[in-house]
């Protein structure tokens, strides 16, 4: 995994409650598609097919983001990771969101992904902030630090779990830090097979 | 000190907190499905590892296989490469596969349940986010993403924060023609679509305990819908009499044993819950979404609500849901007209739900320019219904009748509906752009979803079979 320890970037204002994974990445039907294509693809087209102007990722100064800033409950709903993947292919390493569906946040964390929750006092102004930017100058998130700088007023800190923050930082590797308790996984195994073995086993009894 | 039910299998499942404070929860039964886990296959590749415990995961295609009669892998053309996929990433890693021509195919979290995978006190992961589908027979599941489906096959665990508690307590007697999707719908509309976030859920009360095994799989289906990663129902013997004789649940001296164990499962009685949510089932009538989120819901003689109701700061979320959907506030629903209605998903295609469906379309017919279609949740279903004779009920009647599979819940593959077109169904997310672009979908149970095929417009099911339509 990419580790995460500062982003400089613009910030993309997409300003609702409650945006959907569907939203974020309709349903993908190639096996290898263009992530950044899918990111959002509906929202950011007009019902004749033609791009929306209006859309915030399609006006020329939010082309290159970098930080997202939206708000709360982001991403409910399916647990398709892809909603993920598209923000990393467009550039996105870093969502400021005023809450996290749980399945979402996790998958950030699992590809080096910074969610970040601020104070909710602190968000009204960091969004004020945010569209006075306009996109015209970009933010820091500096995750060593816990805060966030940019232009139009003092520095905001954020706070992120140690254990999620030193995965990040060091952009370590999940599957390899549950191995280090491999014994622990076969004892429990074992045990297991004594206490209750119908969970050890899951055998088909017709054949 | 008293537990919940929650507590006692987080606490059985719990192999060691990781160094990072997470706790390292041991899946009891993994099921996989050709959208994501081919992914993960490459992955696990890629990294040379294995899959540790092929013998307690499988692999089902659900989500992408067409829904035609006499179906194969080129069918749907897009759908070859996740179907080829699963197959080679199941055979590769010895992980039985419920092939798209098995004669036990099918949903994910119907086919999990009908063949036993799933236990009561056991363990369940699944990469979607219904997962939770299954603590119908009261196991905790878990929805993940395809990196924590990667991490399950390699390590057989899942690295989870521990869940707050809720309990939802349902009393009372639902009404005729009022179902589990009904008092579902109801909860998320008084939670919130984000109220169980961070929590998971226990349904209790006169009116959960009543319920048949597939209505309260129907009922933890739509936990995720108000946030909520798991919900479940403590089993009891309506579960294991369910249960008893299914081809992966324990048999002979194991089944004993496990049954003595299953009647110690329930959260004691002085159990503090961090959140406690009740809901009378008795006065409760059909229930059906107006707008974009399964929140959004009134009872079926109900309108669409007046802004003057809405929370402060929800009022352009209040307008666009609206202006999606084609409607004003104040609106009835009954009467609007619709375009298709869809029965089926791991909401609402069991047999029972079939038969429910059934029940009304007997003997009547869809109206003129309605598209309706029936997919059964399984193979297994299919021909139960089959062989109960609800195909032809349902052909006669003018629905389709459909190969099993997710179909279109979340159209992986294909089955989609028409820009602008009104579609009521059965499942479990009426999100915008869900069941293809511009569909204005509506969330109903299988006898409204019926009814309303019948009448062309949005119904109450009562009325229609009373002849008052």
């Amino acid at each position: 995994m990419q580790p995460f320890t500062t982003l400089t970037g613009v910030a993309v204002p997409l300003l609702r409650d409650d945006i959907n994974t569907d939203q974020i990445t309709p349903i993908n039907r190639t096996i290898s598609p263009d992530w950044a294509a899918l990111l959002f693809a509906n929202a950011r087209k007009l019902p004749d097919g033609s791009e929306d102007a209006e859309f915030p990722l399609n006006k020329p100064q939010f082309r290159q983001p970098g930080i997202l800033v939206t708000g709360r409950n982001f991403g409910c709903g399916s647990s398709r990771e892809g909603a993920v993947w598209a923000m990393l292919a467009t550039g996105i390493r870093c969502i400021v969101a005023r809450s996290f569906a749980d399945i979402y946040r996790e998958n950030c964390l699992q590809n080096g992904l910074l969610p970040v929750e601020l104070k909710p006092a602190d968000s009204d102004a960091f969004e004020a902030r945010v569209l006075a930017a306009d996109g015209a100058a970009p933010f820091t998130v500096d995750l060593q630090s816990q805060s966030i700088s940019g232009p139009g007023g003092p520095d905001l800190a954020f706070e992120v779990p140690a254990a999620d923050r030193t995965r990040l930082i060091e952009g370590l590797d999940d599957i390899g830090l549950t191995l280090k308790h491999a014994q622990d996984i076969a004892a429990w195994e074992k045990r297991m097979a004594g206490a209750q073995p119908w969970l050890q086993t899951a055998s088909d009894s017709r054949r | 000190m008293a537990q919940t039910l929650f507590d006692k299998i987080w606490d059985a499942h719990l192999v060691a907190r990781r160094a990072d404070g997470r706790d390292l929860i041991y899946i009891d039964r993994h099921v996989l499905h050709e959208l994501h886990a081919p992914h993960a296959f490459k992955k696990l590749e890629q990294a040379q590892r294995r899959v540790r415990r092929p013998d307690l995961t499988f692999s089902v295609q659900d989500h992408t296989v067409s829904t035609q009669p006499g179906r194969d892998d080129t069918t749907n053309a897009q759908s070859t490469p996740f179907l080829q996929a699963m197959r080679a990433g199941s055979a590769k890693n010895g992980i039985r596969l419920f092939d798209i021509d098995d004669p036990e195919q099918g949903i994910s979290h119907v086919v999990a349940p009908e063949l036993g995978m799933v236990l009561p006190g056991a363990t369940h992961a699944v990469p979607d986010s219904h997962a939770c589908t299954v603590g119908g027979l009261g196991a905790l599941a878990f929805g993940c993403g395809t990196t924590e489906l990667e991490h399950i096959l390699a390590t057989q665990v899942i690295a989870l924060k521990r869940p707050k508690r809720m309990r939802v307590r349902v009393e009372g007697r639902l009404s005729p023609h009022v179902t589990a999707k009904d008092v579902a719908l109801r909860i998320i509309a008084e939670v919130g679509i984000a109220g169980g976030r961070g929590h998971a859920v226990e349904y209790a009360g006169t009116a959960v305990r009543a319920m048949s095994i597939e209505s309260r799989l129907t009922l933890c289906n739509l936990a995720i819908e108000m946030g909520a990663r798991s919900g479940f129902v403590a089993p009891d013997e309506t579960v294991f009499a369910w249960l008893a004789g299914r081809p992966f649940a324990p048999q002979g001296r194991h089944w004993d044993a496990a049954l003595a164990h299953w009647r110690t499962l329930a959260s004691d009685d002085d159990a503090q819950f961090d959140s406690e949510v009740a809901l009378d089932g008795g006065g409760l009538e059909p229930q059906i979404t107006w707008g974009t989120d399964p929140s959004q819901v009134v009872g079926v003689g109900g309108r669409v609500p007046e802004l003057a109701s809405v929370a402060p700061g929800q009022a352009a979320a209040f307008r666009r849901a609206l202006d999606y959907m084609g409607l004003a506030p104040g609106m009835p629903l009954a009467g609007l007209p619709v375009n298709r209605v869809f029965i089926g998903s791991c909401t609402n295609s069991r047999l029972p739900d079939l038969e429910a469906a059934a029940a009304v379309a007997r003997g009547r017919h869809v109206a003129a320019g309605v598209v309706a279609m029936v997919v059964p949740g399984s193979s297994s279903v299919k021909r139960q219904a089959e062989a109960a004779g609800l195909d032809q009920v349902f052909r006669a009647a003018g629905f389709s009748w459909g190969e099993s599979g997710c179909s279109m819940c979340a159209g992986g593959n294909g089955d989609r509906g028409e820009p602008g077109e009104r579609c009521v169904s059965t499942t479990n997310r009426n999100f915008e752009g869900r069941q293809g672009k511009g569909v204005r979908t509506h969330l109903v149970s299988p006898a409204t979803a019926a009814a309303t095929a019948i009448a062309g417009r949005i119904v109450d099911v009562r009325r229609l079979v009373a002849g008052a339509g």
